[in-house]
């Protein structure tokens, strides 16, 4: 370097063992961001940075970094020359500098601090190991001699070298008995012995003629590329998988792709079951053939251009996927001799959360509010009788091979398996989509068997664990209650199902106990016969709300303290059946409050107000969700307006007067001024148009109805002192202020509304 | 080594293919044991792996450990599924700093060429609830099959490994499958002097997979478990942790004979892996309590 150098390329290079390749992005964008931490800290400045990455290295390039820190001067006023010698003492003391050390300028003593500006390789020198120190693996271990000692060095699998130049000269440090150097390693099986690295500009060239292609991104590119390229020469098309695409370059050094083919007689497994083992098990990509139809051909990656172009490495993973392939068939096989119905009685074994009982226990419940909301006709041109077996079944797969081998197709196989055993389309279909949507984008049921289903297991659900108090809080919600409340209202929404939610949720709630005391009387001997002496509760969606908390009521208050030994699950059924009264009152109101906030979060994409959506279900009286939006949309469009505007003012207005004086309602026994007579002809005549308005679900009519009260309320304002010193007049005005309010409040709760 | 060695006529048959791993690994050091004499479900309960894997003293070993999985009997009928196999176990402590490559070194001793057969490291990290044990590591894939599963011991029994341990597991049938050539484990060479894997154990598969799922007596089984639960407290309080260790892999083994038999309802299974988790920690405390001065002695500074 010569001395007019101010700036130099910095490389580092942190080999190891393999990294899991789920982990490089994350560690490239740790790397980056802790380099650029510790030089903050130390004061230099850095410009753009380049993270690289692969299977055996972290690799950062900072290019110009200044060759040292700025020199710093920093002085400290301190006390008079005149001054007490405590004074001048106490600031020795504080600057921890002697008396001769200081500087004297006009009367005053100074401490001044010359601090030189520090190398860049000395700064690097310690902030390599700190970077390493503090680097946040998802997981890390220890490793080798050194862990004897419990504070050995962590990484995510063992360190093996570290290549740190500054503008081509090593900058020295050490840590975890790996000195930093300039050789590095090439490819495993391409290369052997070390490669001397002299800086940023012949890094990766030299590995790349060691077969290490050093740039992830590259790698990517080569994966996407050449795997399109393989399914093309065979005449196929590759089924594009950019997880894929980033898992095998994070697998490789040098990647090429490699086109297989398999025994065409798998075909006949279902396409998505081919697709998962390839790409969960295998890594492969899957190819479709010019009609768009799975092809019976495999894309793998491997790591090497091996001698013979990859005849063996094909020949082996083919034989791989094979195995896969015949165990996949197996259990679709094997699955399909046994019917739907016979593998749901194995539910009963699956406990779906230990104070609700199995997941039989659950299709129970799911399946006699999805007959109900069919019945009730509540979702339209549902066959009862189809909904209630549709859902009987939809939890079927879970008990069978192949979703035990690969959990993710739950409710698709079952939909297989349903189609395979003769069972009516819309039950097959029901039971494969009844668990969407899953999320934002995923598609939403529109099928009425499917509405009815997926609507019942997420309301199961929810009102199952509300009732025994595990809702979501902060960023815990361990059975995704936010998905299903989410997915409720996007099939309500999409499909115009109109309900009452409160009631509904009332209804399932009612089923969880019902199927709790189901449950315990059947599991228990000692519980069935003291059931029996009370006389059981039959809780159903049917049943009306005030009834079945008077008979659980009742119930309740006979379970007196048992004398006898009941199974575990029998006292949890008890503590759990003596909460029902307080549970079946309070718990509908919070789970429609949950649902409010769900729906403000979902409706926000949209461009809804979220006050304008708590101003509607502050009424109280509105959970039917298609109207409570329509509703909603009408306000939105009116607010917006000039009336909308100042009909609000005028609202908050008279809610302020209202809120601040007390006042009886007196007969109106005075003349009343124009605009007082004015305001009440408008209400007479708005009341009624917005009611019908309501009533016939026209709310824009209803808009335009308060509307009309917009001049005359600001007349009022404009021209009548409402507190006026005869309190009859005050009464009166009071009087015709909250008729104007309760007006407004016909359409929304106006207070809860911004601005 | 040239390209032909991986084609079926000059390939390793099994036993030669075990005895080149012991001739391997004992010229890298190792201590050529012989299987344990129980019935376990992996090479990683034989006391040389457990045991030894706690405390600071240096172990290196190899051994061949027949593996018993009573669930995956299929009465001698499915070309991979086996109730009884073959692991070849490493143990090296502390792991030596080019352990990979001493591994990828064993591959070529048993004539896997890594320019013609793609080897890769693919995350996998292994966890034993039953032992208290986890360590980070990889599967080791050739061509996309997993042949080794490979491991830093980073806790055993319930104690951080000081140091840390390498051990290797080599599943031999997939291996000698895979450098044979062979679909069906059956037709495997066991020798090269005409005896096959079929004649060897085709017949212990069918009467073993009998005996699991059918005709062992469950009341028995029963009995057998709660005597090795009370025989291995009984030496755990006699100071004799070894002996321990062995009753915890019994128990171990006849819960898996149980699980076979289909007596334990998932209620009772999380109880009974408890119970034996229990014994086999139990064993590893008595391990250490009764070595920890005798170490703390010869490693000043080490600590449990």
């Amino acid at each position: 370097m010569s001395p007019m150098t101010t700036n130099a390329d910095f490389l580092l290079e942190l080999r190891s063992e393999e990294i899991p390749a789920r982990m490089q992005a994350g560690a490239r964008a740790d790397l980056e961001k802790l380099f650029r931490r510790e030089m903050e800290a130390a004061g230099l400045a850095v410009g753009a940075l380049t993270v690289w990455s692969t299977p055996r290295r972290l690799t950062l390039i900072a290019r110009g970094l200044p060759l040292a820190t700025e020199a710093v001067r920093e002085e400290t006023k301190g006390p008079r020359t005149s001054a007490p010698e405590q004074a001048l003492e106490g600031f020795l003391r504080k600057t921890g500098l002697t008396k001769d050390q200081l500087t004297e300028r006009d009367g005053v003593w100074f401490a001044v601090v010359e601090k030189p500006g520090r190398a860049a390789a000395d700064v690097l020198a310690e902030a390599i190991p700190a970077i390493i120190r503090a680097f946040p693996w998802p997981k890390s271990q220890r490793w080798g001699a050194a862990s004897l000692q419990p504070d050995s060095l962590r990484w995510v699998r063992p360190l093996s070298g570290i290549v740190a130049l500054l503008g081509g000269e090593v900058v020295h440090c050490e840590i975890g008995g790996i000195s930093s150097g300039r050789t590095t390693m090439g490819h495993r099986f391409h290369h052997s012995g070390e490669i001397v690295i002299e800086g940023v500009e012949d890094y990766a060239a030299k590995l790349r003629d060691a077969h290490v292609i050093v740039d992830h991104a590259e790698r990517e590119g080569i994966v996407r590329e050449g795997a399109r390229k393989a399914a093309a020469d065979a005449g196929l098309v590759l089924v594009e998988d950019e997880g894929l695409v980033i898992e095998n370059a994070g697998l490789t050094e040098w990647p090429v792709p490699l086109l297989g083919r398999f025994d065409e007689a798998f075909l006949e497994v279902p396409p998505e079951v081919i697709q998962l083992t390839a790409r969960v098990n295998q890594k492969y990509f899957i190819c479709r053939d010019s009609a768009g139809k799975l092809a019976n051909a495999f894309v793998c990656t491997a790591n090497i251009a091996a001698h013979d172009g990859g005849a063996m490495i094909v020949a082996g993973n083919r034989k791989v996927l094979a195995a896969r392939l015949s165990d996949a068939r197996f259990f679709w096989e094997q699955d399909r001799k046994t019917l739907l119905s016979v593998h749901a009685e194995k539910l009963g074994r699956i406990t779906f959360h230990e104070k609700l009982g199995t997941v039989a226990d659950k299709v129970a419940r799911v399946a006699k509010l999805a007959e109900w909301l069919a019945s009730e006709g509540i979702v339209r041109d549902c066959d009862p009788a189809q909904a209630r077996l549709a859902a009987e079944l939809c939890k079927a797969d879970l008990v069978t091979e192949m979703v035990g081998e690969f959990p993710e197709l739950q409710g698709l196989m079952g939909g297989y398996y349903a189609r395979a055993e003769g069972l009516p389309d819309a039950v097959a279909d029901a039971i494969r989509d009844h668990y969407k949507p899953v999320g934002q984008g995923d598609d939403v049921p529109s099928a009425p068997v499917t509405v009815a289903v997926a609507l019942a297991d997420k309301l199961d659900t929810l009102a199952g664990f509300f009732a025994i108090d595990e809702k979501p809080t902060g960023s815990k919600d361990p059975f995704a209650l936010r998905r299903a409340a989410l997915g409720v209202i996007q099939i309500l929404l999409a499909g115009k199902v109109r309900c009452n939610l409160t009631a509904v949720l009332r209804g399932a709630i009612a089923s969880v106990f019902a199927s709790v005391l189901d449950r315990a009387i059947a599991g228990d001997v000692n519980f069935a016969i003291y059931i029996e002496k009370i006389g059981k509760v039959q809780p159903h969606p049917a049943l009306p709300t005030d009834e079945f908390t008077a008979r659980i009521a009742d119930f309740t208050a006979e379970l007196g303290d048992f004398e006898i030994k009941l199974e575990p699950y029998s006292e949890l059924a008890l503590e759990f059946l003596r909460t029902a009264p307080t549970v079946v009152a309070n718990t509908p109101a919070a789970l429609v409050a949950f649902f409010a906030d769900r729906l403000k979060v979902q409706q926000r994409e949209a461009g809804v107000r979220h006050d304008l959506i708590d101003a509607v279900f502050a009424l109280g009286s509105e959970d039917d969700l298609v109207r409570l939006l329509a509703r909603v949309h009408a306000l939105q469009a009116f607010v917006g307006t000039e009336d909308g505007v100042n009909l609000l003012a005028g609202y908050k207005r008279a809610a302020n007067i209202l809120k601040k004086e007390a006042y009886a309602p007196l007969a109106a026994d005075y003349e009343p001024e124009p605009a007082e007579a004015a305001l009440a002809a408008s209400l007479d005549a708005a009341e009624p148009r917005a009611e019908t308005a309501v009533a016939a679900e026209d709310f824009t009519a209803a808009m335009a109805a308060l509307a009309t009260l917009r001049a005359p309320i600001d007349a009022f304002f404009e021209s009548v002192t409402v507190n006026d010193a005869d309190p009859a007049k005050r009464a009166g005005r009071l009087g015709l202020l909250d008729r104007f309010r309760a007006a407004v409040h016909k359409v929304a709760d106006f207070s809860r509304i911004e601005g | 080594m040239a390209d032909t060695a991986n084609t079926p006529a000059s390939s390793l048959s099994v036993q030669d293919m075990i005895l080149a791993l012991h001739a391997y690994w004992g010229a890298k050091g190792c201590l050529i044991l012989q299987p344990y004499d129980m019935r376990m479900g992996a090479g990683t309960f034989h006391p040389a792996t457990t045991l030894r894997a706690l405390g600071p003293q240096p172990w290196n070993a190899a051994y061949v450990q027949p593996s018993r999985r009573p669930t995956d009997g299929r009465y001698g009928e499915n070309p991979n599924r086996l109730q009884h196999y073959y692991q070849y176990q490493v143990i090296m402590k502390p792991s030596p700093p080019d352990l990979q490559a001493l591994y990828l070194g064993s591959l070529a001793a048993i004539g896997i060429d890594p320019l013609l057969h793609d080897i890769r490291f693919v995350e996998d990290d292994w966890e034993s609830p039953t032992l208290g044990a986890w360590g980070l590591g990889w599967e080791v894939w050739c061509d996309g099959m997993e042949v080794t599963q490979f491991t830093y011991f980073q806790q055993m029994g319930g104690f951080d490994c000081k140091p840390v341990a390498g051990e290797l597991t080599y599943g031999l049938e997939r291996l000698a499958m895979y450098i044979q050539g062979v679909d069906n484990v059956y037709d495997l060479r066991f020798n090269d002097h005409g005896v096959s894997y079929g004649d060897v154990f085709l017949e212990n598969e069918r009467q073993m997979s009998t005996w699991n799922f059918e005709v062992a007596d469950t009341e028995t089984l029963f009995e057998g478990f709660r005597r090795a639960e009370a025989e291995c407290r009984k030496a755990l309080d006699a100071k004799v942790p070894i002996a321990a260790y062995e009753q915890a892999i019994e128990a171990s083994h006849l819960f898996n004979l149980l699980q076979a038999r289909g007596v334990i309802s998932v209620q009772e299974r999380a109880s009974y892996m408890g119970r034996v988790r229990d014994l086999a920690r139990g064993s590893c405390e008595g391990y250490m309590e009764k070595y920890r001065p005798e170490w703390e002695a010869k490693f000043p500074g080490w600590t449990a």
